[in-house]
């Protein structure tokens, strides 16, 4: 596997998982509205997912689609972070979790936009106006939840020490992501987190959350090595490929 | 901490289609605060690019003619045709008005 298309599997799985978890809550949402929202936030990520994986199956030039990569592969073979593979417990926790992974996501994308690689780049470009929108739109619900009632404010906290050690993958380079920072493919990923902290920061100074001080991180997700939610999860989604294989609308 | 609520309150939402037309109103929707409802609207409202500008308004800041009403506010316009610019000759070169 070359070290372009185990990159662009990562951000193509990440996105896809965080869109599965997402669109669990459809029909589930607390009110109409973060019904539709929660949705629209999902099928966003699901695009985003579909161009990822389609360059990437382009990248590989096996002969597989982005249908194959998401639907025909086990969990060992999927490259997201730990934290979007984790359960959606409540409103809270989800809310965090795209918080968190948004704050991540838009600082990508803009420096994705400039990368040497053009397809990449446009790929990006597409992306970071409707995670520009995620991005706001996830930390005013942190504010709001976390500056809120006793209970809104207690639930974030613990979605916030919940995720907190899921954290740190994100920014954490291995030779892979090394590689591909070194020819301008992709931003060197520790440089990703000073913004992400201030910005963090801002918010949780707002949601009077208090960020734990622990800098434990699990890693894994993106060499493939997955906790148990993950295949429970590809159960689901991928249920039908598996039933009715080559079945198509 | 504020005070809990058990609903949002409702907000009524007007988009402008395009450039030139006036805000037309949509729908309604509930949430906390006007950003939210921008949010909403956004979210609800303008999923097939419904348009290109959005007003939120407290539904409780709207003050609405009374149905029962009805008559003496709408009636006695009826039968006053001279009100309507009907009586005139619009030349075919002028198109659409």
């Amino acid at each position: 596997m070359t070290a372009l298309f185990e990159g662009l599997l990562r951000l193509g799985d990440t996105t896809l998982i965080l869109s599965h978890r997402v669109s669990e809550w459809c029909g589930h949402a607390p009110a109409l509205e973060e019904d539709i929202a929660l949705a629209n936030t999902a099928l966003d990520l699901i695009g985003q997912a579909q161009m990822w994986l389609g360059l990437a199956a382009e990248v590989e030039g096996a002969g597989r689609s982005a249908d194959d990569l998401a639907y025909l592969r086990d969990v060992w073979e999927f490259r997201n972070f730990l934290l979007v593979e984790r359960p959606n417990v409540d409103f809270g926790h989800t809310i965090m979790r795209q918080c968190l992974f948004d704050q991540w996501n838009g600082l990508m994308l803009n420096h994705l936009s400039g990368s040497t690689d053009d397809r990449i780049a446009a790929i990006a470009q597409k992306a970071a106006k409707e995670a520009a929108y995620h991005t706001e739109r996830s930390a005013d619900l942190v504010i709001a939840l976390g500056d809120g009632t006793k209970e809104s404010h207690a639930r974030m906290q613990s979605a916030l020490d919940a995720f907190w050690p899921y954290v740190g993958e994100m920014f954490t380079a291995d030779p892979v992501d090394t590689e591909l920072a070194r020819d301008g493919v992709f931003p060197d990923l520790a440089s990703l987190r000073a913004p992400w902290d201030a910005r963090i920061n801002e918010i949780f100074a707002s949601a009077t959350l208090h960020k734990p001080d622990s800098a434990f991180a699990h890693q894994g997700g993106k060499s493939g090595k997955h906790t148990e939610h993950l295949g429970h999860l590809l159960t689901t989604m991928q249920w039908l490929q598996r039933a009715y294989p080559g079945a198509t609308w | 901490m504020t005070e809990t609520r058990s609903e949002w309150p409702l907000w009524e939402v007007f988009i402008r289609g395009q450039h030139g037309l006036s805000h037309r109103h949509v729908g309604s929707l509930h949430a906390a605060d006007a950003k939210m409802a921008m949010h909403h609207a956004r979210d609800v409202y303008t999923r097939r690019n419904e348009g290109v500008s959005l007003w939120v308004v407290p539904a409780a800041a709207i003050t609405a003619s009374a149905p029962g009403d009805k008559g003496p506010m709408f009636e006695p316009s009826n039968d006053k045709v001279y009100r309507h610019p009907d009586f005139f000759d619009i030349p075919d070169d002028v198109g659409p008005m």
